[in-house]
């Protein structure tokens, strides 16, 4: 009863409170306004400060302080000199509109209102049992009755929501893949589909539905029934098969996927792949078909790959801007990393494999559609195969994307003739003056 | 009607009367179990209003990456300039947000909170084996979420590197700011928050297994308090797992080692670190990572089973599988965590293994789902706001758990490993389950914890909203993650194929807000009700355990008089030919000849006898079922 006080003084409460923040609001956002221009004015100060190159110390100091407390402590150890210039910068300097406060003001104001709005609802709810009660008309388990009604319409809207979930954003997340193992990946994708969406039916239409045939009213009782030994035998053998057949259905098409026969690997097309904060390089075995060797301790500012062109394999290597790959030939790709791990990502191919520093990963697969056909099977023109980075790895990683074109084998071959090597002329001058000077070095250093 | 006589005039305890208590040894560096499961619920829900917070901020950036919201600079300052969050910061709000929920939220707050109230409640114990680990378990909880809240505040900020962690990120600073100040402070609140997970778990196991009263043997013991024995098994051997790894990583950033560097080229620099592996952390990192999860969810379970049954006023369906299944997701949980690493790069055959591990998990899983069904078909159910959280626990332990049938599978898990619906997954089976276990939990034993009631009507505008929320905020991110969108990104404007999703995201994210909000009905409730909630009864919930035997005021040593004695199982709910719908733990059989069955004497010949005889005599006719 205390409770049910208190909740009216609660509501006349938030309603005070609501409209005297109404009344306040202009007077506390020009107040929080000057605190703004005060840190203005401070942050503008400190960028003076470091462009006239006054005492470092200072200029420090400056950098440091992010509060507007920090801020004005260090603008009130400014030399006259910079506060007077800094009053001039005041516009220039980072500001903060007046209306970001009243806006945020209001919004809270509409929350508040809002809860007062919930609060009377609750109160109009007590008054209403109250007078059933006193007319003698109250039905204890009324409440009980409406929460399960909740739990069915809640029930239909769940279903409702997970078929457009289905129709609608699953037609826009599904594109079949186009990759030979992908193709497989998807039928069981489907399958799976198929099943879960079985059981979350099923078992979602049960769970709602009982609370509902089975709410207390007057003179229900429970029935009495602690276990079944047989229903739970079914229950537990039937997963069981259904998970086995999936298992093994998941495992030999895993083992396909990753346990490519060597004369397979060698008979692939190669590509390498380097990931690096933020972008992928792409490089190609060249005329001879092997890729040569790289050794990251020679990372040099023009050679930021770090090939080791000791390795006269990798004197042909190939550098390309884009990943290309024709259609219907097995590429098998070397993922490796120069700094942090990546991974590469290609959703369309159902590809995915690390870059990991210090190990190559491999993927072989088999792409079967090539980019313009895809364009045409999308009806859009735009449309590309695009490779990006899927293991978190720093302010880029965002945007840490290749192209990837599927072509026929001919314009495969015609592009590969334009694209332009690696050891290029400077390259090789720095090369052969390196050599020249510490070659036994370097030769012990790609051994490792 | 009970054994044990519960007088509140009886309340003069002499034998604890040498205690002088002190604001300071009640109620900040307090030993008694009720105390610290409410400290630790507090500052779980702290926290948990903190990571909620972070998360709706990144949830704002990626609704609008193209607005400037003047006000976030406000609160932010340099880490969103002119109102347009930093990719930087964004990478922080997300691992922050992660580890704060998993570790803090739902590791501590959940297990810290209701395995210190109820295991000692349950077990008809005084207090716990040691109160003093048990206090110390606290404060080392408290200190790892000082740290890790501190964090925020080093100039280079938080930890960046996913919750994860994973090295080269996270141990070489010049590849993220977060992994500066930041991840070494990170570090240092994980190492505490193990040693207080540790020191609970010891307490929590030796608790249970040595001090639970007379006539407790394990069957008798609820299903909660086997989920929180479970759970700190679980916790005691994976954590120091967790220790070594974090401790080998520090090594790696602060003494130059090389364990999980090698081959290093950053921002142009060669670094001298050589022959370790990255793979290594993760090994590491999983073997407690994947059984974490299970930290999280068992004692969910726990909690759902018990509120289930009482609130169905039906025994639970299948006690037995119920514990059965639990000790079998205890034992995999410890062979399953290659499944996070598929695509890493680990052997592939090795990934063959493990997935089949994963799918074998599921079957306890699935029927542990079954049996909540079963316990509900005819009941007799009554809807507290704690009933409708532990059903809404159980749909998101269904369609959450679902999902792990792809993810679990290797090939799947080629194509939706890190994208979105490992994002929808997580969140749905041990994000939002566990939460609603946690709060199904604060709905019903509140009365236990403070002696007054919560709200009721709050109590299910609080559901409704969190429930539809939660599913509108992560059922859309399946989708998103099928059409190959990764997680933790900034934003979507890079790649035109997500262009179709923002309208998405918008959705997703005003849904947050809303079930963000919504949490504020919650905290209303709880903390008004404090002082100004309808008293409590005895045992408002007409529930069998023990704890509804003790006093609502809270006294040192629980029960007033002797500890109860145990005499049945605590799930006797509607047992026909009794007059109430329920019969206490504490009442013998010799009260209840009326509705004993020739199962409950467990071969006792001398008792079946007896019951015979009383049978015939007052013509009571036994179907054995």
């Amino acid at each position: 009863m205390k409770f049910k006080i208190n909740n009216r003084f609660r509501a006349v409460l938030g309603c005070l409170l609501a409209v005297g923040l109404l009344f306040s609001t202009p007077s506390f956002a020009f107040q929080q306004d000057s605190l703004a221009q005060d840190t203005a004015v401070s942050a503008a100060s400190d960028t003076v400060e470091e462009g006239q190159a006054d005492t470092a110390a200072t200029a420090t100091t400056a950098d440091t302080t992010g509060t507007a407390e920090g801020g004005e402590a260090t603008a009130a150890t400014a030399t006259s000199k910079s506060s007077s210039s800094s009053a001039m910068a005041v516009d220039e300097g980072p500001q903060i509109d007046p209306q970001v406060y009243k806006n945020m003001t209001y919004y809270i104001l509409l929350f508040l209102i809002l809860c007062t709005v919930v609060a009377v609802v609750g109160k109009v709810l007590s008054i209403y049992e109250l007078t059933r009660k006193m007319n003698g008309r109250y039905n204890p388990f009324a409440n009980n009755t409406f929460q399960a009604v909740l739990m069915v319409i809640f029930l239909v809207a769940f279903l409702g929501f997970v078929y457009y979930g289905y129709a609608v954003w699953g037609d826009w997340a599904w594109r079949s893949a186009v990759t030979e193992h992908g193709e497989r990946i998807d039928t069981m994708f489907i399958i799976t589909t198929v099943i879960i969406t079985i059981v979350l039916v099923l078992v979602h239409i049960l769970l709602l539905t009982f609370p509902y045939i089975y709410r207390m009213r007057k003179g229900t009782k429970a029935y009495y029934y602690p276990h079944n030994d047989t229903i739970e035998k079914i229950w537990t053998i039937v997963p069981a098969i259904v998970l086995t057949v999936l298992v093994l259905f998941g495992f030999f098409t895993w083992r396909s996927i990753t346990n490519v026969p060597e004369e397979l690997q060698k008979s692939a097309i190669q590509v390498e792949v380097l990931g690096e904060q933020f972008q992928w390089q792409v490089r190609y075995p060249g005329a001879d078909g092997v890729i040569g060797k790289r050794n990251y301790k020679l990372t040099t500012p023009m050679n930021s790959y770090g090939i080791d062109f000791n390795d006269k394999h990798a004197w042909d290597d190939i550098q390309a801007s884009d990943i290309v790959i024709p259609v219907n030939k097995s590429v098998r790709f070397h993922i490796i990393s120069k700094d942090i791990i990546h991974s590469f990502y290609i959703p369309d191919f159902r590809v995915q494999i690390n870059a990991v520093p210090g190990m190559t990963n491999y993927f072989q697969f088999t792409p079967t559609m090539t980019t313009e056909d895809m364009r045409e099977k999308m009806d859009d023109p735009k449309y590309d195969f695009i490779m990006l980075c899927n293991k978190i790895c720093g302010s880029g990683h965002y945007n840490m994307q290749k192209k990837v074109i599927v072509v026929t084998e001919e314009e495969y071959k015609e592009w590969l003739s334009t694209q332009n090597k690696y050891f290029t002329e400077d390259l090789q001058k720095e090369f052969a003056t390196a050599n020249a000077e510490d070659s036994k070095e370097l030769t012990t250093a790609s051994l490792n | 009607m009970s054994s044990t006589v519960i007088s509140h005039g009886a309340a003069h305890h002499d034998a604890h009367d040498h205690h002088q208590e002190t604001f300071l040894t009640k109620y900040i560096f307090s030993q008694d179990h009720k105390m610290i499961a409410k400290q630790f619920l507090i500052t779980g829900i702290v926290m948990a209003v903190f990571a909620m917070v972070l998360s709706i901020l990144f949830r704002i950036q990626l609704a609008w990456p193209d607005t400037d919201f003047p006000i976030l600079e406000v609160f932010l300052g340099k880490w969103a300039e002119g109102g347009r969050m930093k990719p930087e910061f964004f990478l922080s709000l997300v691992t922050i947000h992660g580890t704060m929920m998993v570790f803090f939220v739902l590791t501590a707050g959940l297990s810290g909170t209701f395995s210190n109230l109820l295991i000692p409640y349950q077990l008809g114990a005084r207090d716990m084996a040691s109160p003093l680990m048990n206090m110390l378990s606290y404060w080392f909880f408290f200190t790892a979420c000082v740290i890790m809240v501190a964090s925020f505040f080093v100039e280079s900020g938080p930890a960046s590197a996913g919750w994860t962690i994973y090295p080269p990120l996270s141990s070489v600073p010049t590849s993220i700011p977060g992994s500066g100040l930041g991840m070494t402070l990170w570090l240092v609140s994980m190492t505490l928050f193990i040693a207080s997970q540790v020191l609970g778990g010891v307490n929590y196991i030796s608790t249970v297994l040595n001090m639970r009263t007379k006539g407790m043997d394990l069957w008798k013991m609820p299903l909660t308090i086997w989920a929180f024995f479970l759970t700190a098994i679980v916790g005691l051997l994976s954590f120091p797992v967790l220790v070594s790894a974090v401790v080998l990583l520090f090594f790696d950033r602060s003494v130059g080692t090389s364990f999980y560097l090698s081959d290093l080229v950053v921002q142009g620099e060669i670094l001298p670190n050589e022959g370790g592996s990255p793979i290594l952390f993760q090994h590491l990192f999983w073997f407690l990572g994947h059984p974490e999860v299970y930290i999280v969810v068992m004692p969910a379970l726990g909690l759902t089973s018990e509120i289930i049954s009482t609130n169905s006023r039906k025994p639970i369906f299948g006690y037995h599988a119920m514990v059965y299944s639990l000790v079998g997701i205890t034992v995999l949980s410890f062979i399953v965590w290659g499944h996070h690493m598929f695509v890493t790069g680990m052997n592939p055959f090795l990934g063959g293994v493990f997935m089949i591990t994963t799918l074998i998990i599921a079957v306890p899983s699935a029927v542990k789902a079954f049996n909540y069904i079963a316990t509900l078909w005819r009941g007799n159910i009554r809807f507290t706001p704690a009933m409708m959280f532990a059903i809404g626990m159980v749909s998101f332990f269904v369609s959450g758990g679902l999902t792990g049938l792809y993810l679990g599978n290797a090939a799947l898990d080629i194509n939706l490993h890190d994208t979105y619906f490992v994002v929808a997954h997580f969140h749905l089976v041990m994000g939002s389950a566990s939460i609603f276990g946690m709060l199904a939990g604060v709905y019903h034993w509140y009365p236990k914890m403070f002696g007054r009631m919560m709200d009721t009507k709050l109590g299910y505008l609080h559901f409704w909203l969190t429930f539809i929320g939660a599913y509108l905020v992560f059922f859309p991110m399946h989708f998103m993650g099928i059409d190959g969108v990764p997680r933790r990104y900034y934003t979507f404007t890079a790649f035109p194929f997500m262009d179709k999703w923002i309208s998405v995201n918008l959705l997703i994210t005003w849904a947050a807000i809303v079930a963000g909000l919504a949490q504020v009905a919650f905290l209303w409730n709880f903390f008004a009700s404090i002082w100004k909630g309808k008293k409590a009864t005895q045992n408002p919930w007409n529930s069998n355990t023990l704890e509804w035997t003790t006093p609502v005021e809270h006294i040192h040593g629980n029960w007033p008089g002797e500890i109860p004695t145990v005499y049945r199982w605590p799930y006797d709910y509607s047992k026909p030919g009794h007059d109430t719908d329920f019969i206490p733990q504490t009442v013998p059989f010799s009260e209840t000849m009326s509705s004993n069955l020739p199962h409950d004497f467990e071969g006792n010949e001398e008792a079946i006898r007896i019951q015979e005889e009383w049978n015939k005599a007052n013509n009571r006719e036994v179907k054995e079922g």
